[in-house]
């Protein structure tokens, strides 16, 4: 793998209150310690972030995200209506002379000014979300998406936030919960994704979504089981039976659950796990590394 | 006067539906003489904006006044833009319309 050019690992979990966060920030913080300052967090969770409570960076700039809306000239209108007709989210209507937009509604696809025969209607940035930039203390460089309250539509702001990867940095994506269009957004912006799951029945009704997306998706996947303990099969029989990689456990330890409770990383409150977090980066960059070779072979 | 009528059926004795953006049919009666077309409502399998789509049927089909059984914020925006008098109405389509002619209906702000 060149240097200029280091893979990109999202996070993610078929279900919230997995350990996405906690696995995620603690990778950061394990990987910056051995390559400092090459490392970022980027934060895709918009519509509820939260690893800036676990990694307390420094945020020194908010830009913002904005969509297209339609915004129209009603001299210029002449209320044919097909606008109306052509939007597919009910966007827009013509009720009797007046011309009404729902921004909520509204998917940004520009078809109402394209279909307007007199051009009475403009597309007009509306802003839906912000990217923040910062850092923490010992220079994790930091990226943190947020849907603005109100608003519905996460995928746009998720976009902007996972285009912030930056491919000649370590760059982990914390993903969104669950496998709709916010995760399969976040994903696709890494090379890898590392999904984390509970040992429980429906840890792994969540995880086999969660792989099935990524296979769909074409992004290779291993797994962090959390919270792990003796006592149920189902998870490691599923990826033992599928060929998926259990990257690493993490046990089910009120000690972590009260540092998580701190707003500590497992690698901040437990310098011991760092050498394990740092493996399994290298066990990820090994097995795409395989992966890339065999398809050269091929 | 053309009042539309959120329903679940497809005539004057079929039941006025609880929601307009989610209603099967919109039913527009002619109250001088109890003529009526049947609208089937692009709202009911929508995602999102059903509101906005029931309320755009009622507005092409000419009505003046609109009956259901509730309705959401998206519909009511338009139809009080548009000069068009939203009513909660029950009972049956026939049993709505005769309602609001006897004035026994409440508007809807």
């Amino acid at each position: 793998m060149p240097e200029q050019n280091k893979p990109t690992v999202s996070v993610a979990a078929g279900k919230g209150g997995t350990g996405k966060t906690l696995f995620a920030t603690s990778l950061a913080v394990a990987l910056n310690e051995v390559n400092p300052g090459q490392v970022q967090l980027i934060d895709c969770d918009v519509e509820e972030p939260n690893a800036d409570i676990l990694l307390h960076p420094q945020i020194t700039q908010q830009t913002p995200v904005n969509v297209l809306v339609p915004e129209v000239d009603l001299d210029i209108c002449t209320r044919c209506g097909q606008c109306a007709k052509h939007c597919q989210f009910s966007a827009i209507a013509v009720i009797r002379d007046a011309v009404l937009t729902f921004p909520d509604l509204c998917a940004a696809c520009g078809v109402c000014a394209y279909v307007c025969p007199t051009g009475a209607i403009t597309e007009v940035n509306r802003q839906v979300g912000s990217v923040a930039h910062g850092s923490t203390v010992q220079g994790i460089k930091f990226v943190q998406g947020r849907l603005s309250v109100g608003d519905q539509r996460a995928t746009p702001v998720t976009k902007a936030t996972g285009s912030q990867t930056d491919d000649s940095m370590i760059t982990i994506l914390d993903a969104p919960p669950g496998t709709a269009c916010p995760m399969q957004e976040t994903i696709e912006f890494s090379d890898y994704c590392i999904l984390v799951t509970e040992p429980t029945p429906f840890g792994l009704a969540n995880l086999e979504d969660s792989v099935a997306t990524c296979q769909r998706m074409g992004i290779p996947c291993g797994v962090v089981i959390n919270r792990d303990q003796a006592g149920w099969p189902g998870v490691e029989d599923y990826c033992a039976g599928e060929g998926i990689d259990i990257l690493l456990r993490i046990p089910q330890d009120r000690q972590i659950a009260e540092a998580y409770a701190r707003g500590e990383t497992l690698a901040d409150a437990f310098p011991q796990w760092r050498d394990e977090l740092v493996r399994v980066y290298n066990d990820v960059v090994e097995a795409l590394l395989q992966t890339a070779t065999t398809k050269v072979k091929e | 006067m053309r009042v539309a009528v959120a329903s679940s059926g497809d005539d004057l004795d079929a039941p006025v539906d609880m929601r307009l953006g989610r209603c099967a049919n919109i039913i527009v009666v002619e109250t001088d003489t109890m003529n009526f077309e049947v609208y089937s409502n692009p709202g009911a399998l929508a995602g999102t904006g059903a509101g906005v789509a029931a309320a755009q049927v009622v507005a092409d089909a000419g009505a003046e006044a609109v009956i259901a059984g509730n309705f959401g914020i998206n519909s009511l925006r338009a139809f009080s833009n548009g000069g068009i008098t939203a009513y909660i109405g029950s009972g049956t389509v026939r049993q709505a319309v005769q309602a609001l002619l006897d004035d026994e209906l409440e508007a809807v702000e």
